[in-house]
Formats: C-alpha cells, structure tokens, sequence
C-alpha cells in the first residue's frame, strides 16, 4: 500500500482498538481504495458479460461508469464535510454496493434468458433501477455530510425522531395488506409506482433515540438493584426501556409477521443497554426476554412454527415451505470452494435471489472464498464502526455509533445465517449488496452518520488553520509517490 | 463505556466466524451431497451442454442425444421407428423423460450418472476427455427389452383403448423382457427446449385424469383376484395338500367368526358335487374352496411363502418398484379373503410375473432386472448384469405340480389368442375393487409362462376396470388374449 508510511508512524497499539492519534487526513487513502473497488467491480461486469452474452455490451459501460461516478462523488463529498473520517468505511461500502450491482445485473440477464426461454416478454432490468437508487442513496449520504453539521443535534431532537421512528414502524401494521403486505410481510407502504419499507428508517431513528435517552438518564440505569451470581441486577423501576424495546419487537412480529426486525431492534437496544451501564446483568435479562418472545411466538403463531420447522429440516416439505432455503443450498453446495464464476451458476434458481437471497448467489458463483471475502468486508466495516465508537469522545457519539455498527452486524448474521441454514430464515436483506431502495438508502444514511461521528473522533481538538484545498492536495501526494 | 464496546467487537468477530464455519460446513463439506441431490436441477442443466448416453435394446435406439443449434448444445430424442409411430410412448415406462424443468424418470433418473458421464467407472475416459479438450461424453444403458414383445404388448394393450400393464420376464435370468404400462405419453413433450411448449405438456399430462406418466408395471399395485391363488396353492402343497385333496364345492361359503358370506364368480357351484378337487378347485378358480384352503393353510405359512416370492421386499429394477404386500391379516375372515387375492392383497404386475417366471424356473426367484450391460461412449462394456437368484421360493416337485394345475387352468380358461402347438400354463384373475365392488367392473388379471415344460417367457397383464367388458369382464376373455399375444411374439423371436 503506498500509505504504508501513514499507518507505519503511528503503530495501532495492541488490542487494535484504541484510536491512534492521527493528523493526517488519510483521504488519499479512501480514493486509491475506492479506485480500487471500482477496478474490481468493472472487471466482475466484464466477467459477467463474458461468460452470459459471449460478448461486452452496452450495459458495461452504463452500469460501470455510473458507478464510478456516483463513488467518485461520494469520497469527494467526504473530502470536503467530513474531512477526517475513517478512510475504509467508504471503500469497503463501494465494493459490497458494486458486487451487488453485479450480482443483480447477472440476475437480470438470467431472468431474460428465462424469459426467453419461457417465451415471456422480457423483464426490465432491475439493475438499472438499483443504479437509480443507489444515486437517490448516495445523494442522501451527501445531504447527511453536507447539512449535519454535528451529530450531537440529533441528541436534541431524539424525542421528535423517535416518534417518527415508531409511528413510520407502525404504519405498515395499520394499513390494509393490499398496501402494505409484500410475500407475506407487512413492511411496505405501498404507494402507486412507488414503494417503501418504512422499517429500514425506523431502525436509525430509534437508534438515535435510544442513545439520548440511554446518555440522559445513564445514571439512572447504573444505579444497582439486587446483586445476584455475582452481578449487578437493575431495579425493576428501571426496566422501562427495555420493556418498551421488547413491547416493540414483539408488536412488529405479531403485527407486520417481521421476525428479522424484530430481532434487530431489540438485540440492538440490548447491546446499547450493556455498552451505556457496563452491567452484564441487562444482557441476561434481554436474553431472557427474547426467549419467552420467542417462546410465545412459537407456540401462537403458525408462520413462526413453520420458519422453525424449515430451519430444522428443509428437505422436510421441500415443494413448499422448503423450497426456497433447498434452492438456496445446492446452489452454496454446487459452488463449491472457488464458486463456478461469475455468470457461469444458476443463481437464478433461488427465489428472491436479488434480495433476501444475494448472499447465495455469491456463495455459488463465487464460492466460499467470495462468501468469505464479502463476510470479512462486513466485519471490518462493523469493526471500524465499533473502532469509531471507542475513539469518540462524548457518550451519545459512542452510543450511537455502537448501535448503527452493532445493527449492521446483527442484520448480517440473521440474513446470511439464515440463508446459510445456520438459524431459521427471516426477511432481510443484505447491506448495501442487496436490491432495494428503502434497503440502500436507509444503510448509506446509516454511513453517513457513522462517518460524521468518525470525523469528530480523528478530528484534531485543536482548532487548526483551514486546511489547503484537499483535491490539490490528493493529487501531489499521489504523483509525489508513484 | 470502553470495555463493553470491545466485548461487543468480539462478539461481531465471533458471530462472523460462527457464519464462516457454518458456511464451509454446506460449500465443502456437505458439498457433495447437496451438489448431486436429484433435487438439485443445476447438474441437470449443465448436463445438457454435453453428450448424454444413448438408450438401447437390441440394437434398437429408444433415447438418444441430438446436436442442435440452441444455447444447450444436444436435445434429447427419443425416436419413433419408422414401422413404429408410437414406439415412444411404448417404451416411456422404460425410458422415463429427462426434461430440463421437470428432472428425469425411468432409466433417465435410475442411470444417470452413466449417462451423464458422471459415473466413477467412466472416470479415466472423462479425465482423456479433458485433457484432450473434447466435451465428456456419457456412457450408453443396454436395456433387457425385447423390441417386439414391448410393441405388441403396448399395441394390444392400446388397440381397445386398456388401461393397463403388461410385464414380461425371462425365467431363468429375471430379464425383463417388456415392461408396457397404458395410456402412456411421448417423453420427447417434456424434453424439448421450448419451455412453453414443455411446461404446457407437463400440465396437460398431470393433468390427465388417465395418470399417463405413472408406470402402472413398477409403480401402482393391485388386487390380484384369483391369480393370488398360485401364492396360496405353493403355501397349500409345501403343507402338504396334494391336487386330488378336496374341499368344498359349496357356491358359498361363511367366513369364520362372521356373518358375511363369500361366493364364487357368478355364484355357481364348483362342479355338480359337493366336493371338489384341488385341481378342480385351481381349472375353475372356485372361491370357496380356496377359502377353506388358505384358512386349513393358517396365515403363518402363506406370509412365509409371500415373502419367499418377494412379496414386501424392496425391489430395485433398478428403477424403484412400489412394495407388495399381502396386508395384516388380523384374523381367520381376513385369512379367507386374503385366500382368493382380495382383502388387502395388493400386487404390482412386475411382482405378479416374476410369481409366475419363479414358478416357470422350478421355483427359484430370479430377481428381475432392465439394464443388460452399461458401456462406455465407445461401446466397450463397463458393466454386465449377472443374472442374480433370490432363493428357492417354491421347492421343485411343489413348482411341478404347481406348473401341472396352471396347464389345468390354462386349457379350462377362454378367451382368443390361443397358440396352437405351444402349451401355457396360467391362472387368470378377475380382482374386485372399490367402494361398491360389486358395481365396478373388475380388474382383469392374466399371469403364465410358456412353453409349459421349458418356458422362455412369462408375463402378467393386468387390464383395469374390465377393459371393454365392464362388469362382464373376466381374466380370461379380457387379459388372457394380451398375454397369449405376448407369448407368441416372445416364443418367435427367441
């Protein structure tokens, strides 16, 4: 890496966590890897084209240069509002939204060839709205850059958020299903030519409303009930929030039969719980809670039995029920280690493939090694997040990027567990890779806000002169190197 | 807030190292299975870039693998004969369909991985293949049939219109030598590249209220009637009855422990006296005296000589046949009616001729067989069946007697088709079914081999639902002349 240097003057003590001191802007750094990230994204569209069509054509240059474009505005946008953020987030954020793209446009090709074959008029091609909303998405990132001038306001109007987060979770449950039931979950409000899911924004907001609240009355929290096995208990008194956690959790189960952002809400505010009282004591109750959700979900509902019965045995009622999970794991399966290459599976194969179930088709064209790499991605980017929330220096700044790096988390394992058949199937989808645009929009507005925090924390507390214009900047230290 | 943090970050290490572990659990370790589950139509659809094997029997193609233009490189035929329009639909229970949408039946699914080239005994030619670069090409599947036993069989069953199987076997090797089950279907419908085309085959043919795509020979079983009263006749002369042993002639006959009563076909007498002969009994097919015989027999030595016969084993031809059995048989009413074939008796015809093939081979049970030989793309043989015996079911001098008592029953019976200087022996079954037997035409049953003292061939026919006759019809006059048919064409080609 030609910044080698950089990273070589301030070693990362050990432990990898504790924030180095940095001056430098290490924005150089984003561009060589956002680079980086569209090389290898146009070279897998190439692929893909290669292998599917015999031949480049004009979807190439289309899909490949309004992707280049798009990022090359975002690191500029991240040059000017958020000078000092973590240089991989976004890079890291690049390639998975490339891949997906790739993995969608693959998608699209099959089901035209599908089409064809079926002798049905031709589909149009999902990847291009996904290259519309990855616009819309970025534009919502830059507007986050450009207009948040510090996070902490947030903290001021977490009530007003909250609210909105709640009532826009709760929309989809009150409307009638012809609006809002999409494949057997309430989670969209459905509008004509125009659809969202309101729950992928709820989850930020909220987010942002629990860190205020958990930052307001931390004290409150800390204060010890009953010592027990060795730890501290809170007070009953003190249970509001996490009741009202729960109470939510099981409200979007029960009434929008959503068991993926169920279980990202609640395990979020439980693990923002722990992180603002250090009390492992919360943990064992929010554990608890969730088994007897659970519990009660599995013995009441029957979509909830059937998820679980799935999960036990696919093959069980592999017509049906299993149909989707089986897909799902003879294309993982036939893939292999080294996958069969872009554009050479049958990713099309399993249902949903471009939402719910892309990680599948990355496991079987690309292989476990793909599957591991886009794994990995995600783990330093939560881990970056997590770094971010460490480095910060107020409590509400670290919650809050805790909880918008731990939900990126919990929203990776459910998806990719239970595609994988390592926990049963719930609906979500896949961060930044997936098709959708509530999904996009929602998870770069969730970028944005991490790196407004990152750039607070590598900010120098110093007040300094106004640094040089960064673009001239870029472009000496980059010809000074080469 | 610093410890926690770092606690969660190796939580988020452990959760992703959790989705590592598991995901090399299913791409590399349970790879395998999951990859060559026959559920799994990815292998499939890569096998049509390649050259799949061809099926023969004797020299004749029944499915072969067409180059064509299209993105998928050969299309797989199953050709018609030129003297033979239908000869598709006669050989689809052997075959079975290999279609892109729907998977594959037949030898299609049981031999597939010779055909797709798969098999690890083509591994060193694959291996050539690849290192000379030329596309793998799938080995061949010799099947057993005899061409023109297969045609008439499936022309007679056809010409009125039957539904029904015919099976015919090899006695002395379990070669099965036709297998016909009608109506049938043209398996090229389903394996065509025109997915429209296809899929609205598919849905006509499941539609079908006539099942076309079920190979009623392996897959359906059926009362047997009266040709169950070989089984109980082989059980009767092990115990130690012989042919001139009499037992009632009575038109009717109360069931133990019951009020129900039982009767002979149409309710006639067994004969003008009040007792009849075993091999009275066996020529006319009296009911009533076979009650009292397989009840005198006991349930014990009937089920001993059921299983002997491969009643309720597992057959594997290799196609998977559906079990027989002979039901329960709670107590002596049941043991009454399981005597004449009834009751819950239920035969599949291929179980029901390789009965007759034990019989004809001095009761030694041949397990029967389809795939003669496996070979190579070259022709060179991989693999040759050797014919395999399952026992001595029925001891030699009870096969003789038995044998004796079917040329009673054959030379008694009616029907067309009689050969003339070839002697058969046989038993002819009319089996009731249904909620309302004695309103729904019987099924009609026809199992024999001949030539009598050496048989080269013996078959059962089954027609259902009285074929043209409906209520009238019988064994002999709807199903007999089949079979005879059968017989001639096997007796002259062989």
């Amino acid at each position: 890496m030609s910044v080698s240097h950089v990273a070589g003057a301030f070693p990362s003590p050990p432990g990898g966590f504790a924030p180095a001191p940095l001056q430098s802007t290490r924005r150089n750094t984003e561009l060589l890897l956002i680079l980086a990230a569209i090389g290898i994204t146009l070279v897998s569209l190439m692929l893909v084209e290669a292998s599917q069509e015999q031949a480049l054509t004009w979807d190439l240059a289309k899909y490949g240069l309004t992707y280049a474009a798009l990022f090359l505005v975002a690191h500029l946008a991240v040059r000017r509002f958020a000078t000092y953020a973590d240089p991989l987030l976004l890079p890291i954020v690049a390639l998975l939204n490339g891949l997906g793209l790739v993995l969608i446009h693959r998608l699209d090709l099959a089901d035209a060839e599908n089409a064809r074959f079926m002798g049905n008029p031709i589909p149009s091609p999902d990847a291009n709205q996904q290259v519309l909303w990855t616009a819309l998405a970025i534009a919502g990132f830059v507007a986050v850059l450009v207009l948040l001038h510090d996070y902490r306001l947030l903290a001021r109007y977490s009530y007003t958020l909250g609210l909105i987060g709640l009532v826009a979770l709760a929309i989809p449950a009150l409307l009638p299903s012809s609006l809002s039931e999409v494949n057997g979950a309430k989670i969209w409000i459905r509008l004509p030519g125009f659809s969202i899911q309101p729950g992928e924004f709820s989850k930020i907001l909220l987010i942002i409303f629990f860190a205020s609240v958990l930052v307001a009355k931390r004290d409150l929290f800390t204060t010890a009930g009953k010592h027990f096995l060795g730890m501290d208990f809170p007070r009953a008194r003190d249970l509001g929030p996490i009741l009202a956690a729960w109470i939510l959790s099981i409200g979007v189960m029960v009434f929008e039969k959503d068991l993926g952002t169920s279980l990202l809400l609640f395990t979020t505010v439980l693990v923002m719980l722990y992180i603002a009282t250090e009390r492992v004591g919360w943990l064992l109750i929010g554990f608890g809670l969730l088994a007897v959700g659970f519990f009660f979900a599995y013995q009441m509902f029957g979509h909830v039995r059937v998820r679980v019965q799935t999960w036990l045995d696919p093959f069980a009622d592999y017509a049906n029920t299993g149909y989707q999970i089986s897909q799902s794991l003879f294309g993982m399966a036939t893939g292999g280690v080294g996958g069969t290459g872009l554009g050479s599976g049958r990713p099309a194969q399993v249902p949903f493939a471009k939402t719910d179930f892309i990680v599948a088709a990355i496991g079987e064209e690309l292989g476990l090694i793909g599957l591991a790499a886009i794994l990995l991605l995600f783990l330093v980017l939560i881990v970056r997040g997590l770094r971010t929330a460490l480095a910060v220096r107020d409590s509400f700044g670290k919650l809050l990027a805790a909880g918008l790096s731990f939900t990126l988390a919990i929203q990776l394992f459910v998806v990719v567990g239970g595609v994988t058949k390592l926990i049963p199937l719930t609906g979500l989808t896949t961060p930044f890779v997936s098709y959708g645009g509530s999904s996009l929009l929602a998870n770069y507005l969730l970028l944005a806000l991490l790196m407004k925090i990152s750039h607070s924390a590598r900010e120098p507390v110093l007040p300094r002169k106004k640094p040089a214009p960064p673009i001239a900047d870029a472009q000496t230290e980059m010809m000074g190197r080469e | 807030m610093n410890g926690p943090l770092r606690k969660v970050a190796m939580a988020v290490m452990f959760l992703v190292a959790a989705l590592l572990a598991n995901a090399t659990y299913v791409q590399v370790i349970k790879a395998d299975d999951l990859r060559t589950d026959p559920r799994n139509s990815r292998v499939l659809i890569d096998e049509y870039s390649r050259q799949r094997g061809q099926i023969s029997a004797s020299g004749q193609v029944l499915a072969v693998s067409v180059p064509t233009d299209s993105r998928y490189k050969y299309l797989r035929t199953y050709p018609a004969t030129p003297e033979q329009p239908m000869s598709p639909l006669a050989y689809a229970p052997v075959t079975g369909f290999y279609s892109m949408q729907y998977g594959s039946t037949g030898l299609e699914r049981s031999e597939d991985a010779v055909l797709n080239g798969s098999d690890s005994r083509l591994f060193g030619r694959r291996f050539f293949d690849l290192v000379s670069g030329r596309d793998p090409r799938g080995g061949n599947v010799v099947s057993t049939i005899d061409p023109m036993m297969q045609q008439v069989a499936y022309d007679e069953l056809t010409a009125k219109g039957y539904t029904g199987a015919v099976v015919a076997i090899e006695p002395s090797t379990g070669k099965i030598l036709a297998m016909v089950s009608t109506p049938s279907y043209d398996p090229n419908r389903l394996s065509g590249h025109d997915g429209a085309a296809t899929s609205a085959a598919w849905d006509e043919l499941n539609a079908d209220p006539d099942k076309p795509m079920l190979n009623r020979a392996v897959s359906q079983t059926y009362p047997p009637g009266s040709t169950f009263k070989v089984v109980v006749t082989a059980a009767a002369l092990a115990n130690g009855v012989s042919p001139e042993d009499r037992f009632t002639a009575a038109s009717n006959i109360t069931l133990p422990d019951t009020t129900t009563t039982l009767e002979n076909y149409a309710g006639s007498t067994c004969g003008s006296e009040p007792t009849a002969t075993l091999r009275e009994a066996f020529a006319r097919s009296c009911n009533t005296a076979f009650v009292e015989m397989g009840i005198n027999t006991g349930r014990e030595a009937l089920a001993a000589q059921a299983e002997a016969l491969g009643i309720g084993e597992d057959m594997s031809i290799p196609l998977s046949v559906a079990e027989s059995t002979i039901g329960p048989i709670p107590d002596g009413a049941a043991l009454g009616q399981s005597s004449i074939g009834q009751r819950d008796v239920a035969l599949t015809p291929l179980e029901n001729a390789v009965i007759a093939a034990t019989v004809a081979n001095g009761g030694v049970r041949m397990k029967p067989y389809l795939v003669e030989q496996l070979q190579s793309p070259d022709l060179s043989v991989l693999a040759e069946t050797v014919p395999e015996s399952a026992g001595q079911a029925i001891a030699p001098e009870v096969a003789a007697t038995l044998t004796d008592l079917m040329i009673g029953a054959e030379n008694f019976a009616g029907g067309a088709g009689k050969i003339p200087g070839v002697q058969i022996a046989s038993k002819t079954g009319t089996a009731e079914h249904g909620s309302d037997p004695r309103n729904t035409p019987p099924h009609t049953w026809y199992i024999a081999f001949a030539p009598a003292q050496q048989p080269t061939v013996a078959v059962a026919v089954i027609v259902e639902d009285g074929g043209d006759r409906a209520l009238a019809a019988t064994g002999g006059s709807v199903a007999a002349p089949i079979g005879r048919a059968v017989i001639s064409a096997g007796l002259q080609g062989g």
